[in-house]
């Protein structure tokens, strides 16, 4: 009974995790209609801001967090006003082509600046370690990473939901014209928007060097991960995808334990059976647009 | 129209019977260096290995000088990403165009393969200086291996765990070619000792996160873990390892050495600490030649050696060694005549080369990983002496 419930939260962490890492994807996906591949990358960014200010300058974990967010998302901002606003109007097409050769470079960069082998960022020791729960282990890590993800889908949602720029969002992905005519400076709330999904993924990928590992291979290796989640939890909301982290999370590690033989199939097979029961995604629009 | 294709057919025909002509012609035009085409994995996921056998070939030519036997020694130095398809091709231009004398290094079994018929075919030595797999010295009569071959760790560390109280274990292994391979030889040889597998795991090589797999061992409630995953997973094992508790609760880990490479270690934290492994090489080795080794390495890579390391240290030696042999004569069967049966002593200890199989005869060392001077080193506490490939297909 106990690795039963030990399993469902390695899950949910799990889930949780590649929420944070995918929700960008979906926000660029789905709301601004843009086919980034090169996600992983800034997810990497984030990942080796917070290796070299934790392990060579030796700032705390948690307070590098915050900077691989920012960093993430600076670098987001930077290649959005500088070549991503130039693809918003093509095809799909030219936009996977750029951004898979945005991805290449990235990994090149990287293995050339910081080598090729694995990175660990040192964490405090409170982080280590598993406690015990009424007889169910519950890792230090993975608690943190439900924690700081559940606040932050509930930030999101709020933000989407209630705030003033939440609706300047959605209107300028309904009718971008109408928006437009509104007086909703259009192409700036894109780029914040993005700026913001980079960050996310950024923070995404300092958290999970303890868990996935961090190498300069990082975004083609977890590429496909992020477009599940994409397409099965759908792209017109926050909730779709985070639903599908969890669907996914949980249901890959149930399948890893129960059947070993089958595991890396589960999540593909999962994948497969939604797509076909909802080919838009558990919560994807109906409409084309 | 059946004309152009009959005159193509006869293109192709004429140049299929051309190539392995040129090829056997070209080591026999000798000149006076005696070129050495080196193909590695430099870039990719399999790059450390290439540059450890890179960094260990140059310290052995600045130490030794570039002349031997009268002839100047050349590296031609290729990056083949451990991509057997670029192997092969290289190895091909290698051997046609620059017209090396030997070659050398393979980081992946499937890259030593793919150049094996070419060694054949051009009657060049083909020193394996990575690759690991048994059958790799069988598929060309000119292949030599400075390595190792997983079975010599994997079957020693069988027979050492059923001897030290180790009863039940639990197996996490990569599921690809040479994780198989180390789960087979350990089943094999721990069984016959009177071991006995209680759970047996194969993970996927490109795997995210081994929590599922490490619950499942937990709660299979072994003596000790076997594991084997790629070098640049094994980190990431421990800590998880370490996350889960299951230092805590007793259960020791215990597999090749691959998994402990020097120049991962001090990645790892202390939850590795006590892992019990078998395997050719520790930086840790208590020989003054090692200690020497270690640091010349050390000062002119700013990092340690690890088992890639001596292997390319020793491969670029045999080289040397042979040609001295032959007073710099580059015929492939003499020099591989030369190489059959040679000893000496490397930083790993002594070692030879089998005759019978041209494969690296040497000690097997159980070690635990133990901290020494604040860095984490595997320690050896136990020799297993000479041990011969176990893998070679009886005959």
């Amino acid at each position: 009974m106990a690795s039963v419930l030990t399993n469902l939260f390695d899950g949910v962490a799990y889930g949780m995790l590649l929420f944070v890492l995918a929700c960008g994807l979906a926000v660029t996906l789905g709301l601004m209609n843009f086919v980034n591949l090169a996600h992983g990358a800034f997810a990497m960014a984030g990942g080796y801001i917070c290796a070299v200010l934790v392990n060579n300058s030796g700032w705390p974990f948690f307070a590098a967090l915050p900077l691989a967010f920012a960093g993430s998302a600076a670098i987001g901002i930077v290649l959005e006003r500088a070549l991503y606003r130039h693809l918003y109007m093509r095809g799909h097409l030219d936009q996977v082509l750029f951004s898979i050769g945005l991805v290449f470079m990235s990994v090149a960069a990287v293995d050339y600046v910081m080598g090729s082998s694995r990175v660990f960022i040192k964490l405090p020791a409170a982080l280590e370690g598993q406690i015990d729960l009424f007889g169910v282990g519950i890792g230090r890590y993975r608690l943190m990473i439900v924690v700081i993800c559940g606040l932050l889908t509930l930030a999101l949602q709020l933000i989407l939901a209630k705030t003033r720029f939440g609706s300047r969002l959605r209107a300028a992905v309904d009718d971008p014209r109408a928006a437009i005519g509104l007086g909703i400076n259009v192409p700036q709330v894109f780029a914040f928007t993005f700026a913001f999904g980079c960050g996310l993924a950024g923070l995404g990928g300092a958290l999970s060097a303890e868990i996935l590992g961090l190498d300069p291979y990082f975004p083609l290796k977890f590429m496909i991960y992020f477009l599940i989640v994409v397409t099965v939890g759908g792209s017109s909301s926050i909730t779709g995808p985070f639903l599908a982290s969890l669907l996914l999370g949980i249901a890959d590690v149930a399948g890893k334990y129960y059947v070993p033989k089958m595991g890396p199939f589960v999540i593909y097979t999962v994948m497969i059976v939604i797509l076909i029961w909802r080919p838009n995604g558990l919560f994807g629009r109906t409409a084309a647009r | 129209m059946i004309d152009f294709n009959r005159r193509r057919m006869l293109l192709w025909a004429a140049t299929a019977a051309a190539l392995p002509g040129l090829c056997a012609v070209s080591p026999a035009r000798a000149e006076d260096t005696v070129k050495i085409g080196l193909i590695l994995p430099m870039t990719g996921g399999q790059a450390s290995t290439g540059k450890q056998i890179d960094n260990a070939i140059k310290l052995y030519m600045q130490q030794k000088g570039d002349t031997v036997a009268g002839r100047k020694i050349e590296i031609i130095l290729k990056d083949d990403a451990a991509v057997p398809d670029n192997t092969k091709r290289l190895a091909q231009e290698l051997i046609v165009n620059d017209k090396v004398n030997f070659i050398a290094g393979f980081g992946v079994t499937p890259a030593a393969l793919a150049a094996a018929p070419l060694a054949t075919q051009a009657k060049i030595p083909e020193i394996v200086m990575a690759a690991g797999t048994s059958i790799i010295t069988e598929r060309s009569p000119y292949i030599v291996r400075t390595s190792f071959t997983l079975a010599q760790s994997s079957t020693i560390i069988g027979d050492w765990a059923a001897k030290n109280g180790i009863k039940k274990v639990a197996t996490l292994t990569s599921d690809y070619a040479p994780g198989n391979d180390a789960l087979n030889f350990f089943k094999q040889h721990f069984t016959a000792g009177g071991g006995e597998i209680v759970e047996e795991v194969k993970v996927p090589l490109a795997n995210p996160d081994f929590a599922p797999f490490l619950q499942r061992m937990k709660d299979s409630k072994p003596d000790a873990m076997f594991v084997f995953v790629p070098a640049g997973q094994g980190g990431n094992f421990m800590k998880q390892y370490a996350e889960r508790g299951l230092d805590k609760s007793g259960i020791k880990v215990i597999g090749p050495g691959d998994v402990m490479d020097d120049d991962l270690l001090n990645n790892m934290g202390d939850a590795a600490l006590g892992v019990v492994t078998a395997h050719l090489y520790s930086a840790a080795h208590p020989s003054q030649m090692n200690k020497d080794f270690v640091a010349a390495y050390k000062k002119a890579f700013s990092n340690r050696p690890g088992f890639m390391a001596v292997s390319g240290y020793d491969g670029i030696h045999l080289i040397y060694e042979a040609l001295k042999k032959t007073g710099g004569d580059t015929n492939g069967d003499k020099l591989v005549d030369a190489m059959k049966g040679m000893k000496w002593e490397s930083p790993r200890g002594p070692i030879s080369i089998d005759p019978e199989t041209r494969d690296i005869v040497q000690n097997i060392y159980i070690r635990k990983l133990e901290k020494v001077d604040g860095e984490l080193y595997n320690v050896e506490f136990e020799t297993f002496e000479a041990v011969k490939d176990p893998g070679k297909t009886k005959k």
